[in-house]
């Protein structure tokens, strides 16, 4: 039993990590705090299984302040994101948000993120938390000296809870006075959460039904037991993990990163290349000319065992590809994974093998998403 | 906090002698703490000799895989089948029914080479703090 040990020593030396303002909750409630992209962060508290499994049988909650908040705006704001953002900014109607790709002059993925917009020259961007610096830096550096705008990271100042699950509408709608049948997906909407201001987006990163709430940091502690004592299960970074790759959701850094572009991934329909000042726009149409020489796919074990990061994807003698990421899927019984694959074995239904430290694994190509949430009408009647 | 009948090692496998030179060898409270929900578990068959410190099997959770390395010397004279088909058992229980194999042990002075609960917990007390 040897990681068990090493693991435990890695968290002894965890120091000058950064805490979000739930830092205490998490710890009171018995959080396991990691070290993860340069935060502490709750990556369990009993179960990680047991989380998943709350997320989709009720609600779960997950401390997601660790990611980063980039405030945009002025009279240039959509021009600016126009430039970096992979799809049309100024398409984007107050009060919707949308999943976008940040890509390099290669086509590169340099980070996903969401951006809302949240007013006629007001946005925010939330890129991921090992990302956030790097894409602040980028947007800076397409800002024009003439362009009208103010970037500010906004971090700090606003924490980021999200709230998944099939109840979670039940659950939160105790606590405000918004209608939120009526709020459908990639809307948000600013209204008094447990007498807090905040941003409520129909958004998540789960598959299921949910919410995530931007509030002054301050009252996020507030917010969040007010959600718990509404039945909410705290959840940490694990369970996030294991749900978003049930609802085939890439993770930066895993399974895109600057070295892979768009069509790889298999994102290629967040990607409007009909944009002239799109700074990736020229690389893009020669790679979506080329066409991808590989691609992300998802695979199900056939046999025992988890295809981890980094393990070679095999057929017969022959490496032919990587897996970026994988997990035991309760939902699905079974292991689960993503990995990039060459032109041939790409097609669901293909048997692959991975290499399980040395054991060669046999596993089968499936379509994505692995998990998708029962189609249930969001709109409700209003009176 | 550790049951003070079995004997440890610091790889955080416990084992306890049972009657007729036979073992029952398990993951401790610990091990079981930090790697969570298990869901794998590959063991060895019965009839195969394991070496003390040797490498027996792995234990594969949700987030982590760890090697499993055997406390004593000897020959697997029975494999649980029950943690085998369902490995959330040792979550459950690792001194109980969440035990992994049991062992016709070839020399019981090795026992003198592992820990007792009093040494393990205070390995466990400086690995931690």
């Amino acid at each position: 039993m040897g990681a068990a040990g090493r693991l435990a020593r890695v968290m002894a030396t965890v120091e000058a990590l950064r805490r979000t303002p739930l830092y205490e909750t998490h710890v009171s409630a018995g959080g396991r705090m990691v070290p993860f992209a340069g935060w502490e962060m709750p990556v369990q508290y009993a179960s990680i299984l047991a989380e998943a499994k709350a997320v989709r049988t009720a609600a779960g909650l997950f401390d997601v302040s660790h990611m980063g908040r980039l405030s945009v705006r002025g009279p240039d704001a959509a021009a600016l994101l126009n430039r970096v953002l992979s799809t049309s900014v100024p398409k984007l109607r107050i009060r919707r948000a949308r999943y976008v790709l940040i890509c390099n002059e290669e086509g590169g993925i340099i980070d996903d993120a969401i951006v809302y917009r949240l007013g006629r020259e007001r946005y925010m961007l939330i890129p991921n938390a090992s990302n956030a610096d790097t894409v602040a830096d980028w947007v800076r550096r397409w800002r024009k000296s003439s362009d009208r705008v103010d970037i500010r990271v906004v971090t700090e100042e606003i924490s980021m809870i999200a709230h998944q699950g099939p109840a979670a509408q039940m659950m939160l709608s105790r606590l405000t006075d918004r209608d939120l049948p009526s709020l459908r997906l990639f809307r948000a909407v600013e209204t008094d959460v447990a007498g807090a201001p905040c941003i409520v987006a129909r958004t998540g990163y789960t598959g299921e039904d949910g919410f995530e709430l931007m509030a002054p940091a301050g009252d996020a502690p507030r917010i969040w037991r007010a959600l718990t004592d509404a039945g909410a299960a705290p959840c940490g970074l694990g369970a996030r993990d294991v749900l978003r790759l049930e609802a085939g959701l890439p993770l930066h850094g895993n399974d895109i990163d600057a070295g892979v572009n768009p069509f790889e991934a298999g994102l290629d329909r967040f990607v409007d290349l009909y944009r002239e000042e799109y700074v990736a726009r020229e690389a893009l149409v020669r790679v979506r000319d080329e066409g991808p020489k590989r691609k992300l796919v998802g695979f199900e074990m056939v046999g025992r065992g988890i295809a981890r990061h980094g393990y070679a994807i095999t057929s017969g003698e022959e490496r032919i590809g990587v897996v970026t990421s994988g997990s035991f899927s309760p939902t699905l019984d079974r292991a689960i994974g993503m990995g990039y694959v060459r032109d041939g074995f790409w097609e669901p239904g293909t048997r692959l093998n991975v290499d399980i430290r040395g054991r060669q694994v046999e596993a089968e190509v499936t379509l994505l998403p692995f998990y998708a949430e029962r189609q249930v009408p969001i709109l409700a009647p209003i009176g | 906090m550790n049951p003070s009948d079995l004997k440890y090692t610091k790889e955080h496998e416990w084992v306890r002698v049972e009657s007729g030179g036979v073992c029952t060898v398990g993951i401790t409270a610990f091990a079981v703490e930090s790697l969570g929900d298990i869901v794998y578990l590959e063991l060895p068959g019965v009839g195969e000799k394991l070496i003390q410190e040797g490498q027996f099997g792995e234990v594969e959770s949700v987030k982590a895989v760890s090697e499993l390395y055997s406390p004593i010397s000897g020959k697997v004279a029975e494999v649980n089948q029950g943690v085998v088909d369902t490995p959330e058992v040792v979550n459950e229980s690792p001194y109980g029914d969440g035990w992994l194999l049991k062992v016709e042990m070839d020399d019981a002075s090795e026992m003198d080479n592992l820990m007792t609960a009093d040494e393990y917990d205070r390995l466990l007390a400086s690995d931690t703090h």
